[in-house]
């Protein structure tokens, strides 16, 4: 706007900063803690000031939550979580949008019904089923014929286990169902015309023009399936499959032993740094993606 | 949703469908269907063979004679509004901050987004150790008097400890979708305002606030789902309080996932998850309904 109003924005900024502190005054905390020794650490007041031991905090959090595999498993799990989310959202609105058939109707909305159902409210049985994958195979076969299978695949303690429940995605679905919709008719008409089939029309046009949409989901994605804690949680009992989110446990100072702040908060920090890199640096994907999909 | 140009097939729309049909089969509508079979009925008596015994509403009678439930169910609450609340207050000033577009508000608004980038129990554990009554920020209050803030010893404290946490995360989300809110409205409308004369103060109380309101409606909804049931809820509590001082932090998320857990009570935590459910199908019955009526594809 072009009127002055010096009082009201010197009063803008001072709550900017305020927030910024807010904001990042966390970060800096955890970061500094991480540089400080044990001593400096449980100095009271707090010393905000960086100290100089932020290798051997690192070094001391790596070998106590096993960090290497842990961020490997982590790495692995979310990209395959991240690229199955993408290539079944934009499978599943292609067969919704492109295709009449009365199913589809229903189909939408059993992938939207999964959003009413949230891991934590199907803890037991999710855990039961990655456990005896066939176990609803199993009961119809035998429900429907008698006959009684001996078919059997555990998830537990596997990637598989870790990555299939996870995939499964409705607000992907819904963005690239959206992003199906603006697309004009023709470019389909079109490409009949021209004599395309599905197939063609989903892989040379579709999904190139979806490359916008593919990123943005994807940074969101990422940061979803990294941020992950009550599956891994649950699933792995076989540390060598633990991520690196569940061996942040392991980095909380127990109540008899040193309250080592400084390793705790080394590790923290480099277990929450792949996603901070991702929102950080790809923001306009992210926030992209993230005010897209909740539309 | 309709389209003109369509393809006929039957065969390749469920080939399409299909893997996304089977994990959503496997993983929520059989795990669904089995707590909804646990609710109403019980396991045979020392984990015998047969059939579980159906009980009708039995398992909910129990639950709701719980005052541990009702206990947690109000601690919910109170968590769910506060945390909200305190989320979105902090994201909309910091969003009609930035909106005014200063000079450098750019920067600003690239580190506030900051916090939704952090897992719940990493915000837990960063925030157990800022907040902890040994040592961190708030520890220099013991030193004027003793256990003047101890979230391990008092459950007041605890609490307010676990709606930092959720507040905290949660204003990142808040404020992109607030700033992007705020974005989409037209500037020609602000800038023909201050021609008749208001100031920035006007404009934001009868121009922006009233035109950002869906915006606001549909994040109050969305941050009342997510604390009340969330993962995120989850993830705080259990690496903060893990439920306790004494249960003062035993929100609904928490307690059906320990209870199923430790206590092995099945068929409880089964009637208590139905009741969540219930719960979600109304908070996203009220989102959807209204989220629909704004969208519209052309």
């Amino acid at each position: 706007m072009i009127e002055r109003t010096p009082i009201l924005n010197a009063i803008t900024y001072l709550i900017m900063i305020l927030g910024l502190i807010l904001i990042l005054g966390p970060f800096w905390m955890i970061f500094t803690a991480a540089t400080q020794s044990l001593q400096e650490v449980t100095a009271v007041p707090f010393n905000m000031t960086p100290g100089g031991d932020f290798f051997k905090n690192v070094h001391a959090a790596w070998d106590r939550a096993n960090l290497g595999p842990a961020l490997l498993n982590s790495l692995i799990t979310s990209l395959l979580v991240m690229t199955g989310k993408i290539v079944l959202a934009a499978l599943s609105a292609f067969a919704i949008v492109y295709f009449k058939s009365p199913l589809r109707h229903v189909f939408f909305w059993m992938v939207f019904m999964t959003l009413m159902l949230p891991l934590e409210v199907r803890v037991i049985p999710t855990y039961n089923i990655a456990a005896d994958v066939f176990e609803p195979v199993r009961w119809i076969i035998q429900t429907l014929t008698g006959i009684e299978l001996s078919l059997q695949w555990n998830l537990l303690n596997s990637y598989s286990g870790l990555v299939l429940p996870l995939i499964a995605t409705a607000t992907g679905t819904f963005l690239y169902r959206q992003f199906y919709m603006t697309l004009p008719d023709e470019l389909a008409e079109a490409a009949k015309m021209d004599g395309a089939r599905p197939l063609r029309f989903f892989i040379d046009i579709l999904l190139p023009l979806s490359r916008t949409n593919m990123l943005a989901l994807a940074t969101i994605m990422f940061v979803y399936a990294w941020n992950q804690y009550l599956w891994p949680k649950l699933m792995t009992t076989d540390a060598s499959y633990q991520t690196a989110m569940v061996a942040m446990r392991a980095l909380v100072p127990s109540v008899n032993a040193l309250p080592e702040w400084n390793v705790s908060m080394a590790g923290a920090l480099i277990i929450m740094l792949p996603p901070l890199i991702v929102v950080a640096v790809l923001q306009r994907w992210f926030v992209r993606g993230l005010v897209s999909t909740e539309k | 949703m309709n389209k003109r140009a369509v393809f006929k097939s039957w065969w390749l729309p469920v080939l399409f469908a299909l893997p996304q049909l089977l994990l959503i089969l496997f993983f929520f509508y059989w795990p669904a269907i089995s707590v909804f079979n646990w609710a109403f009925t019980l396991e045979p008596a020392f984990g015998g063979a047969g059939e579980r015994l159906f009980v009708g509403l039995d398992n909910f009678r129990d639950v709701f004679a719980d005052r541990e439930y009702w206990r947690s169910v109000s601690l919910s609450l109170f968590f769910a509004f506060t945390a909200t609340g305190l989320s979105m207050l902090i994201a909309f000033v910091l969003a009609i901050c930035v909106d005014r577009q200063l000079k450098g508000s750019g920067l600003f608004r690239f580190f506030y987004i900051w916090p939704y980038a952090i897992a719940a129990p990493a915000v837990g554990l960063a925030f157990r150790f800022i907040f902890a009554p040994e040592s961190g920020l708030i520890a220099v209050v013991n030193t004027w008097s003793p256990d003047l803030w101890n979230p391990a010893k008092y459950g007041s404290h605890a609490m307010i400890l676990i709606i930092i946490c959720f507040a905290w995360k949660w204003i990142g989300y808040n404020f992109i979708f607030m700033t992007a809110g705020l974005q989409s409205i037209p500037r020609s409308l602000l800038e023909a305002s201050s021609m008749d004369g208001s100031g920035p103060v006007r404009r934001a109380l009868d121009i922006q606030i009233p035109l950002l309101a869906p915006t606001l409606f549909f994040l109050l909804v969305l941050n009342l789902t997510e604390s009340f049931v969330g993962p995120d809820t989850f993830g705080i509590v259990d690496l903060t309080t893990e439920g306790g001082p004494n249960k003062a932090t035993d929100v609904m998320v928490y307690r059906i996932v320990s209870e199923a857990f430790r206590g092995l009570n099945y068929s409880g935590a089964a009637a208590q998850s139905l009741v969540l459910i219930a719960l979600i199908m109304v908070f996203t019955f009220i989102q959807f309904r209204f989220v629909e009526r704004r969208v519209h594809y052309k």
